[in-house]
């Protein structure tokens, strides 16, 4: 019983911390930025709940990629992903194009907004793994 | 102590709520609860119709076929083994066939069903029952299919063809599909094997490309296609192309990027050719609009050799079904009218479109009146803002032999069937 309430105490207390995280973000943190640019490059797709749409375009929620290996998941905004590759067993029939023109810093934070929000929780990207992913290619 | 943990869950949800944050799947949920309304099966119908759920949880229920006695087939896209095409006898329900797929239709004693890649039918015997479940006649093989606009839908007509819509396997033919900035291939080599519409004979096995001919083409993707009787004609719905905002903000708005282009109804001839990639019809300046990918600015016009559609539809609402009504247990003005199942839009922005059946009356074969909502609320949601809310989407539609409407719906497998007492 006890673990219940603990459970939710943490839980309550790490989604009031992460609703204060995008309530009052600064007008130049991670979250704030990763917002903009999910909702000028990716929201049409993955809309605005990141629950994706069926069979098309894949959720964003607690996939193996989202809150996989994030080199493997920063190449997917480089490079884009073929309708051919399953995500999680299933098929999403759209290819997402390549979003190699998005800067470093623009690409770091769309995917730390990515990755900690929609019930997703993982740690952040940082400018410099971008880099290092983009300098591979 | 429950009390305790639903004020400490009601304390988070509210705190998200009170921000202007991204809907989340919590409250959408607490959305989904108020809504439901268990008359008509969820549905909201004209005065004088009652729809009830045949059968339900049958999975992904694309097309749908009746025959003269009342059975009902449904292909259901699903690769899972023997699970392929339901069949709905009364309260029994039997699956059959292994292949994705969406196509379903009865023509004289066959039922045709297609995989993604392939035609198949099914001879069947003098109660309508499928004789060999396992060995269909394999009528096309090797269609294209690359994820894509996957979808071979299929109608036949009263001369032995059968028609397949064969997707374009892209958004608007450009050198990479749906990048911003990149353009569109000259002479579209998409629809030299999609974007169209192929005639096959129907009783011929092992068909490809060579042996059919492309009946129509410029079609992006068709899912809802029909043969109407009394113009001898086959009518098409497209689904219109996606992202004039997101790729091209320097010529659309938010707004015309929702608005634009028309879903469109067209009546083909052979031979017709209605523009994807190069042009798109606009439904608010009633234009053919030249796609900014070849060089458009959302104003130039272009497609002189292109068709004009017979109806023009708002935009995104995905049109996958069209059945030409020739029953008469519906008032008169249904007679020979179009009904059309929209599943849903999920490329507009700040709230969806569509998610119900749709109505078009016809008089002589041409449209003779504004197109109307039929049977709504199949998303089960007020003020939809993403398709993974929708409860139901519609898909199939088909026309019973006491002139009932059936309706499949591609999220959970429902089955209705709507049917009009006046009272």
């Amino acid at each position: 019983m006890k673990k219940i309430i603990l459970t939710g105490v943490v839980l309550s207390t790490t989604l009031s911390f992460l609703s204060a995280q995008t309530k009052k973000p600064n007008a130049g943190s991670a979250a704030a930025r990763g917002k903009k640019v999910y909702e000028q490059y990716c929201l049409t797709c993955h809309q605005v709940d990141g629950s994706g749409v069926p069979h098309l375009n894949p959720p964003l929620i607690k996939t193996s990629f989202v809150l996989g290996d994030k080199p493997t998941l920063i190449q997917v905004i480089l490079k884009g992903m073929q309708s051919s590759v399953p995500i999680d067993d299933e098929y999403y029939s759209n290819n997402m194009p390549p979003h190699n023109f998005l800067k470093d810093q623009e690409i770091a934070d769309v995917l730390t907004y990515v990755r900690n929000n929609f019930g997703n929780k993982a740690s952040a990207v940082t400018a410099a793994e971008v880099k290092a992913v983009r300098a591979k290619n | 102590m429950k009390t305790r943990i639903v004020l400490l869950g009601c304390l988070s949800v509210m705190t998200l709520l009170s921000v202007q944050g991204l809907a989340n799947n919590g409250d959408s949920s607490a959305i989904r609860r108020t809504a439901a309304d268990p008359g008509n099966a969820g549905l909201k119908l004209p005065a004088g119709f009652k729809a009830t759920a045949i059968a339900e949880n049958l999975g992904a229920a694309r097309h749908i076929a009746v025959t003269p006695l009342g059975d009902v087939y449904v292909k259901i896209q699903t690769s899972k083994p023997g699970k392929a095409i339901a069949v709905i006898h009364g309260k029994d329900i039997k699956t059959f066939g292994t292949y994705r797929g969406t196509g379903m239709v009865i023509k004289d004693k066959y039922l045709y069903a297609s995989s993604d890649e392939e035609v198949y039918r099914y001879a069947l015997n003098d109660k309508f029952e499928v004789i060999n479940p396992d060995q269909p006649e394999k009528i096309v093989t090797g269609l294209i299919n690359r994820h894509q606009h996957e979808s071979k839908s299929l109608t036949l007509d009263n001369e032995g063809n059968i028609y397949v819509n064969i997707g374009a396997y892209s958004n608007s033919c450009q050198v990479q599909d749906r990048a911003k900035g990149s353009k569109g291939i000259e002479g579209c080599p998409i629809r030299d094997s999609a974007a169209g519409i192929w005639q096959f004979r129907a009783d011929k096995q092992n068909q490809t490309y060579g042996d059919g001919t492309r009946y129509a083409t410029g079609l992006r993707n068709v899912v809802g296609l029909d043969w109407n009787t009394q113009d001898n004609q086959l009518f098409v719905m497209q689904h219109g192309r996606d992202g004039l905002f997101d790729m091209f903000p320097e010529y659309y708005s938010l707004q015309q990027g929702n608005e634009l282009p028309a879903e469109c109804m067209y009546a083909l001839k052979k031979g017709d050719d209605a523009g994807w990639p190069y042009i798109y019809y606009d439904g608010q300046q009633h234009k053919k609009i030249l796609a900014p990918e070849y060089g458009g600015d959302g104003k130039k016009t272009g497609g002189e050799n292109a068709i004009d559609p017979v109806v023009a539809f708002p935009a995104h609402m995905a049109p996958n079904g069209l059945l030409f009504y020739t029953g008469s247990q519906f008032p008169a003005k249904y007679k020979n009218g179009a009904f059309i199942a929209f599943h849903g839009s999920w490329n507009r922005q700040k709230g969806q479109k569509g998610y119900f059946v749709a109505f078009v009356p016809f008089k002589d074969g041409k449209p003779s009146g504004e197109w109307e909502i039929f049977a709504d609320d199949f998303a089960g949601v007020p003020d939809i803002q993403s398709p993974g809310q929708a409860k139901h989407r519609p898909c199939g539609l088909a026309q019973g032999p006491d002139g009932s409407l059936y309706v499949t719906d591609d999220v959970k497998g429902t089955v209705y069937k709507i049917t009009y007492s006046g009272k």
